[in-house]
């Protein structure tokens, strides 16, 4: 086996022009072939011996077929000649048994007859054979036989090689992939895809989806949702889906909103992808605290808002262009706003959903999606449902995209468990004793978020950390309450109905734009050591101010009903003290933790 | 799948027209359409007038041929698609990107 292992290996080698070193040197000696040939007439054996030595090649010589299998297993030629008819085991058992010996090697066999019965000639083929050769022999078809079967002997084990550098490199690759795809489902779905209001379904085509779902808590107590589907499959889809996740939940967990994450993901991607390659996406933002949605659509199917009390179907449109198509200059982040109710069920799919196709080509399609939502009785098992409409649809061979699904139920913020971080056993406190005051101007307040760098701030105390979604929240109302009722004007009471909802974001952007003066400060002080801490966060506005008096007399439910559009009720709950100052338009709040 | 393109007389105007389903699979055979031309055209027309289906590797592919024919300067038509190419087109939104008629 070595032997002939070295000498395909040196042959080719020695095809290349300019092998010059030491190892080929001994390829010359070694690449004469040799020849067996196996005959009980002395005389023929001699007489072909003598042929093929004045062609250059190196002969072996047996006289019957039990010698010839013991010469093949000591000297391993590279082709057997052997006679038909021989004392003690003829040709044909000889054949079939070097042909066993030989295995995956290619060892051309060929008979020397003098038989010219068709009967025979086919027996010799039958019995392993690769050809014939009649006595008495013409030297010329010899040496043209011979040469043939030399060519067809590199040929194959080319071939060999060549497979067995397939195999190892496809095992390799399989390897490799599997690796990258443990580190992939690392990044690609951490979060909290396990949240006890989620469902989600894959069905990838390969090791590698080009489907994503994310899904993560942000500071503020929001649910928010990514489903990814990026052109093409395996591979190549996956790698875009790295930099996605991570600028995902990196950006989330540092309170910045869907607007810069879609805006910094469409950028990246942008960036790196090819030309051909970019993601289609829906991000939606769920708020269950004021059950409210915050949704962008770029090229995935409708997103569905199942809302079984009424029996209603929503459909949030795709409105954008996929993620990485365009610049970020032309990128559009408007959001669709809508309202939510506790066990509503928000379901989006990637299209290889509506794209599966049954045994004849038919396509599963929104329709058939649809209606399995509107039979729905149980919306506890709508899931399961649309899982098995679509199993049964398709035949279980001919899935060509990858599927996507997920489901995510509307709960009460209550119900809802957030999964806070770990406590930092803190060696270090972080700075101790600061204040910040941050002011925003007119062009600031229309368009920038001050929140993720407020945070970014407060989260170098290690102890804040711990309760970055109250701080958060916290700071986050008083901020809105300062610009959209101090500023701009709006009226909460506006947010009770669904329409109204709509209206009041829409009114919102509008006043923004149009916005001719105003400014909010924020202003932070901080104190604290290794038992506990205060932060006071104080939020002034330019705007009128408002009647904060009947909240603070009356506590009853009805008025925190009234003002829930205000967060008061919220604010009071997470901080020690809520003080109003000038009219209203300067608001104090007090956060306390640990032994003071 | 086939993919044919003509150059109109002018030689200021290519037509490809895609027949059948149009996915990764015609990948080469989309790309040579326009690149392996003697012309450089002012304008491109994507006939789909047989197109069956297009998946998201082919809207990837339109992608290439706009940025081949000069991106956001490039003047490229889809025309005849049926409803369900034209669909698929909507939902990516192409339609701020090309011409679709």
């Amino acid at each position: 086996m070595m032997k002939a292992a070295n000498k395909s290996f040196v042959r080719s080698v020695a095809g290349k022009s300019d092998s010059s070193d030491a190892s080929t040197e001994s390829v010359i000696t070694m690449s004469i072939p040799t020849i067996l040939i196996a005959d009980d007439s002395d005389t023929d054996r001699l007489l072909l011996e003598k042929i093929l030595v004045q062609q250059g090649y190196q002969v072996e010589v047996a006289s019957n077929g039990k010698e010839a299998i013991a010469q093949f297993e000591k000297c391993r030629p590279d082709i057997v000649l052997l006679d038909a008819l021989m004392p003690v085991m003829d040709g044909f058992e000889a054949a079939m048994r070097i042909k066993a010996i030989a295995g995956e090697d290619f060892t051309p066999i060929v008979f020397l007859t003098s038989l010219d019965e068709a009967d025979s000639l086919a027996q010799c083929l039958d019995a392993g054979g690769d050809d014939f050769l009649t006595k008495p022999y013409n030297s010329i078809i010899l040496k043209a036989k011979l040469n043939a079967f030399m060519r067809m002997k590199d040929m194959h084990s080319t071939l060999k090689q060549q497979r067995d550098e397939i195999k190892q490199y496809n095992s390799r690759l399989i390897t490799e992939q599997e690796v990258a795809k443990r580190i992939f489902d690392k990044v690609a779905h951490a979060g909290c895809l396990d949240a006890p209001n989620i469902k989600y379904a894959f069905s990838p085509i390969s090791i590698f989806n080009g489907d994503v779902i994310l899904a993560a808590m942000s500071p503020s107590g929001n649910l928010v949702v990514l489903l990814g589907d990026f052109t093409g499959h395996g591979l190549s889809a996956a790698i875009g889906a790295m930099p996605l996740a991570q600028s995902f939940y990196s950006m989330l967990e540092k309170g910045f909103g869907i607007k810069e994450i879609l805006r910094e993901i469409n950028s990246k991607l942008n960036e790196i992808l090819p030309v051909d390659v970019f993601c289609c996406a829906l991000v939606v933002e769920f708020n269950f605290k004021d059950q409210m949605l915050h949704l962008w659509n770029g090229g995935l199917p409708d997103g569905i808002l199942y809302r079984p009390s009424e029996g209603k179907i929503i459909k949030f449109h795709s409105t954008n262009l996929p993620l990485g198509v365009r610049s970020n200059d032309d990128f559009d982040d408007h959001l669709v706003v809508h309202d939510l109710q506790p066990d509503d069920r928000f379901i989006v799919c990637s299209d290889g959903l509506y794209e599966a196709e049954d045994e004849h080509g038919n396509m599963f399609g929104e329709e058939r999606f649809l209606s399995v939502i509107e039979s729905n009785q149980n919306p506890d098992h709508l899931f399961h449902e649309i899982n098995v409409s679509i199993n049964s649809f398709i035949g279980v061979d001919t899935l060509s995209d990858d599927i996507s699904l997920i489901e995510i139920k509307v709960v009460n913020a209550d119900d809802l468990q957030v999964v806070f971080p770990e406590a930092v056993s803190s060696e270090k406190l972080g700075p101790k004793d600061w204040s910040l005051y941050y002011e925003l101007r007119r062009d600031t307040l229309k368009d920038y978020d001050p929140l993720p760098l407020m945070l970014h701030i407060l989260m170098q105390v290690p102890f804040l950390r711990l309760s970055s979604s109250q701080i958060y929240t916290v700071i986050a109302e008083l901020y809105s309450n300062a610009l959209e009722h101090g500023i701009l004007g709006l009226s909460s009471e506006q947010k009770v109905t669904p329409a109204g909802f709509a209206q009041y974001y829409l009114a919102r952007n509008q006043k923004l734009q149009d916005l001719v003066e105003g400014k909010v400060s924020i202003a932070l002080h901080y104190q604290g050591d290794e038992t506990g801490g205060r932060l006071e966060v104080e939020v002034k506005d330019s705007g009128e101010g408002f009647d904060f008096e009947p909240y603070l007399k009356d506590t009853s439910s009805e008025m925190q009903k009234k003002y829930s559009g205000r967060g008061i009720y919220l604010l009071h709950s997470l901080c020690q003290s809520v003080e109003f100052f000038d009219g209203g338009s300067r608001v104090q709040a007090v956060f306390v933790w640990g032994g003071e | 799948m086939t993919i044919s393109s003509t150059v109109s007389q002018d030689g200021t105007e290519l037509t490809i027209s895609i027949a059948g389903r149009f996915d990764f699979s015609s990948h080469q055979e989309f790309r040579d359409s326009y690149e392996n031309i003697n012309v450089k055209p002012m304008s491109y027309t994507v006939d789909m007038n047989d197109t069956t289906y297009l998946d998201s590797s082919a809207l990837g592919m339109l992608l290439l041929l706009r940025d081949y024919a000069g991106g956001n300067e490039s003047k490229i038509t889809i025309s005849n698609a049926n409803e369900d190419v034209k669909k698929i087109l909507s939902i990516s939104n192409f339609e701020h990107l090309f011409a679709i008629n």
